[in-house]
């Protein structure tokens, strides 16, 4: 199954590569991973799609726990959280299929942020399962790239 | 406030930690903290080469309970520590290793003698550092210590930039350290300590089952009054022995592919296992689905991702093992349900039961007339010492044997390298604890092959007068790897046949050491007894039965009931 970590690390040099190795070193998956600083510039936070049963995700966050930088570690797919990820997609964009991009990325309320005379590059922000759509759709049209952020999330606020 | 060098804040810091004794092996990287140290009252402890610093600063450690520190030189200094280093990892042993690293501004230009030994060792160090600031360096330190010693131990490696070293600093005061990343849990919770106890009440057939942790914590009195109290049986994994005392009636001896017959069989028909400060590893184990299939586990460890990892707990407890042991003994005491005349009553049956099996197949060999029987070496050892030397092995089957027919009465009287199972490791390891421990008998249970991975560190025993004795089962073979190639691989021995090896007489000689040989069995004893009256370093060379096996095995992946035996 998939889960969706979250983990509050110190903002150190090397910090990354630790949760990293820990990964690869214990044949644990990765599917997407992305990091920055948090408001406390001293604290990353990192999300991280990975996939396994229930005794692997629990030694996954125990194992990240254990690693002296990580300061949380949250399974976020345990309660109600809101995840996106950002793509940006090159795809064929000529005479005859130009409009009908156009009319699919404004479906998706994707943006288009470059262009040139055969290609447009588009920007959709979404659920992983919206992103599929999209790529999906566009796929017959001609894609010529993908770039993917990968997930981030949160869980979502205590509505009391 | 008055600044001081970095090298001197670094031997302030280790005279603040109780650091007497230190294992280097200088170079250019670390040459102005070595000139510091002409100057201080630690004692540094010259090896011949770094593998032998790391595993001695273990030895000292696993022998004393202390923090056992390393310095290394950069670049090959710091590489040639890493086997060593895992084996601390693995074994969890507080060890702080400092490593030179090249000047700040070439750090990444490949310099001379630079490596990335924070990136080496990321994954085989409780926790790493490089100091690239000189204010950093003192709080480093001392949260390495910290780090080392607490919790789970580990080793903790700190690498120190020349400049940095070189650098002028204030020395704070030292406050207690309070990390908001780390804070293990000490104490059970009471809870979970109940329901352990309850469980425990309501078995028949139970099990303590206890590996390194125990010793670790310094549990083992604990241990043996809730073993007593209840009349439970102990079995010990090769990093717990000695944290049961081997000659108690409720001992069981070792555990797992080499364990006793009582050992496995027990834990395969017990009911509830009691598993403190182990960790379920494949070698005790067997085959997952097999281990203590009709037994509820009740699992007591500090480090929470060794519970349920290998073998699903029903009673988790995390907690320190005496902290645990300790919390349920006065459970025990204040419970009104707790009758313990009636509870030794109850588990008289399963303690015959288990006395049947010891009878049935007691740890044993065949005698071979004059030929020098291995294991028969290792019991004249322990008739000798009494059982209470600090013995250190090698790997492979020399290990295995001090560990089935050396009877460890006491914690830290054996240092092995369990979960690495390096060889080399017990000749320098030896050093350490006979630094640690100068009137103790220090003994290195040593094969000869492995006995040729760090033997030049005889010339450190020397130099720095720690007469171990190194007792070599020389069979001439890498015994263990040719035992499995004559059960599994038709006896077809690829790479296992020594066909050369020095003559260890000659070579103790030409280190300045006493060298004896046997070759016949009544030899051994006169050989053993010379060696422990002479005050210097002794190799005694045991010409023992060439092919003998260890036994009981239980073949790697098999059920622990699947053994072959003697």
């Amino acid at each position: 199954m998939k889960h969706t970590l979250s983990v509050l690390l110190q903002n150190k040099p090397g910090a990354l590569s630790r949760v990293t190795g820990l990964f690869s070193g214990r044949g644990f998956n990765i599917e997407s991973l992305c990091v920055a600083e948090t408001l406390d510039s001293k604290v990353s936070c990192m999300t991280l799609v990975t996939r396994g049963d229930d005794a692997i995700v629990e030694q996954i966050t125990k194992q990240l726990h254990k690693l002296i930088d990580v300061i949380k570690v949250t399974d976020i797919t345990e309660g109600e959280f809101v995840e996106r990820e950002m793509v940006l997609i090159r795809v064929k964009a000529e005479a005859n299929t130009r409009a009908e991009v156009l009319r699919i990325i404004d479906i998706f309320r994707g943006k288009v942020v470059d262009v040139s005379p055969t290609t447009y590059t588009v920007e959709i922000t979404g659920q992983e399962t919206k992103i599929k759509a999209v790529i999906d759709i566009l796929r017959p049209i001609g894609i010529k790239e993908i770039i993917r952020t990968g997930t981030i999330a949160t869980a979502r606020a205590p509505k009391n | 406030m008055s600044k001081i060098t970095g090298s001197q804040a670094i031997i302030k810091c280790l005279q603040e930690e109780g650091v007497d004794t230190i294992f280097g092996f200088p170079g250019g990287a670390v040459i102005d903290l070595y000139d510091e140290l002409l100057d201080s009252d630690i004692k540094h402890v010259l090896v011949r080469h770094e593998q032998g610093a790391v595993h001695a600063a273990d030895g000292y450690a696993r022998a004393s309970g202390k923090v056992g520190v390393a310095l290394l030189t950069s670049g090959p200094g710091a590489t040639n520590g890493v086997t060593a280093i895992a084996t601390a990892y693995m074994d969890s042993i507080p060890v702080v290793v400092f490593t030179g690293q090249v000047p700040r501004a070439l750090i990444g230009n490949d310099a001379f003698q630079e490596v990335d030994i924070v990136g080496i060792t990321r994954p085989c160090t409780k926790h790493n550092y490089l100091v690239s600031d000189p204010n950093e360096l003192v709080a480093t330190i001392r949260e390495a210590f910290y780090l080392a010693s607490s919790g789970r131990p580990g080793p903790v490696l700190i690498d120190l930039p020349k400049d940095v070293v070189a650098s002028m600093m204030s020395f704070p005061d030292k406050k207690p350290i309070k990390m908001k990343t780390y804070q293990p849990t000490v104490d059970p919770h009471p809870g979970q300590v109940e329901k352990a106890c309850k469980a425990c009440l309501k078995a028949k057939r139970p099990m303590l089952y206890i590996g390194g942790g125990v010793i670790l914590s310094n549990a083992n009195k604990e241990l043996t009054e809730l073993a007593e109290k209840l009349s439970i049986p102990v079995t010990m994994t090769l990093m717990g022995l000695g944290g049961f005392p081997g000659t108690n009636p409720l001992s069981l001896g070792m555990l797992g592919m080499h364990g006793s017959y009582a050992s496995n069989m027990a834990v395969a028909k017990s009911d509830l296992l009691i598993a403190v400060g182990a960790r379920f590893d494949d070698r005790v184990t067997g085959r997952l689905d097999a281990f203590a299939p009709h037994a509820e586990i009740i699992h007591i460890d500090i480090d929470p991702t060794s519970i349920s990892k290998n073998v699903d707990v029903d009673i988790p407890i995390v907690a320190d093992c005496k902290h645990a042991l300790r919390a349920m003994n006065s459970w025990f005491d204040d419970a009104k349900q707790f009758d313990g005349k009636a509870i030794k009553e109850k588990h008289k049956p399963w303690l015959e039961q288990v006395a049947q099996w010891n009878e049935k197949h007691p740890l044993t060999y065949h005698e071979e007339g004059d030929i020098i029987k291995p294991q028969y070496v290792i019991e004249v050892l322990n008739k000798l010492t009494g059982g209470d030397a600090i013995i250190t092995t090698e790997v492979g089957q020399n290990q295995m044997w001090a560990a089935q027919f050396y009877k460890f009465n006491e914690p830290r009287r054996l240092l092995t390298s369990g979960g690495l199972g390096t060889m080399g490791y017990g000749l320098p390891a030896a050093i350490g604890a006979k630094l640690a421990f100068p009137d103790k008998t220090v003994i290195d249970v040593a094969g000869d092959g492995s006995i040729q991975m760090n033997i030049q560190e005889l010339a450190t025993a020397r130099q720095y007068n720690a007469p171990v004795k190194v007792a070599i089962l020389n069979n001439g073979y890498l015994g263990m790897v040719r035992q499995w190639q004559e059960l599994f691989y038709n006896k077809r021995y690829s790479a296992t046949v020594m066909e050369v090896t020095p003559d260890f007489v000659e070579l103790a000689k030409a280190y300045g050491a006493v060298g004896l040989r046997a070759t016949t069995k009544d030899e051994v004893e006169p050989v053993i007894k010379e060696a422990l009256a002479t005050d210097n370093l002794v190799i005694m060379d045991f010409a023992v039965s060439r092919e003998e096996g260890v036994f009981p095995m239980v073949p790697a992946g098999k059920a622990t009931t699947e053994m072959l035996l003697v």
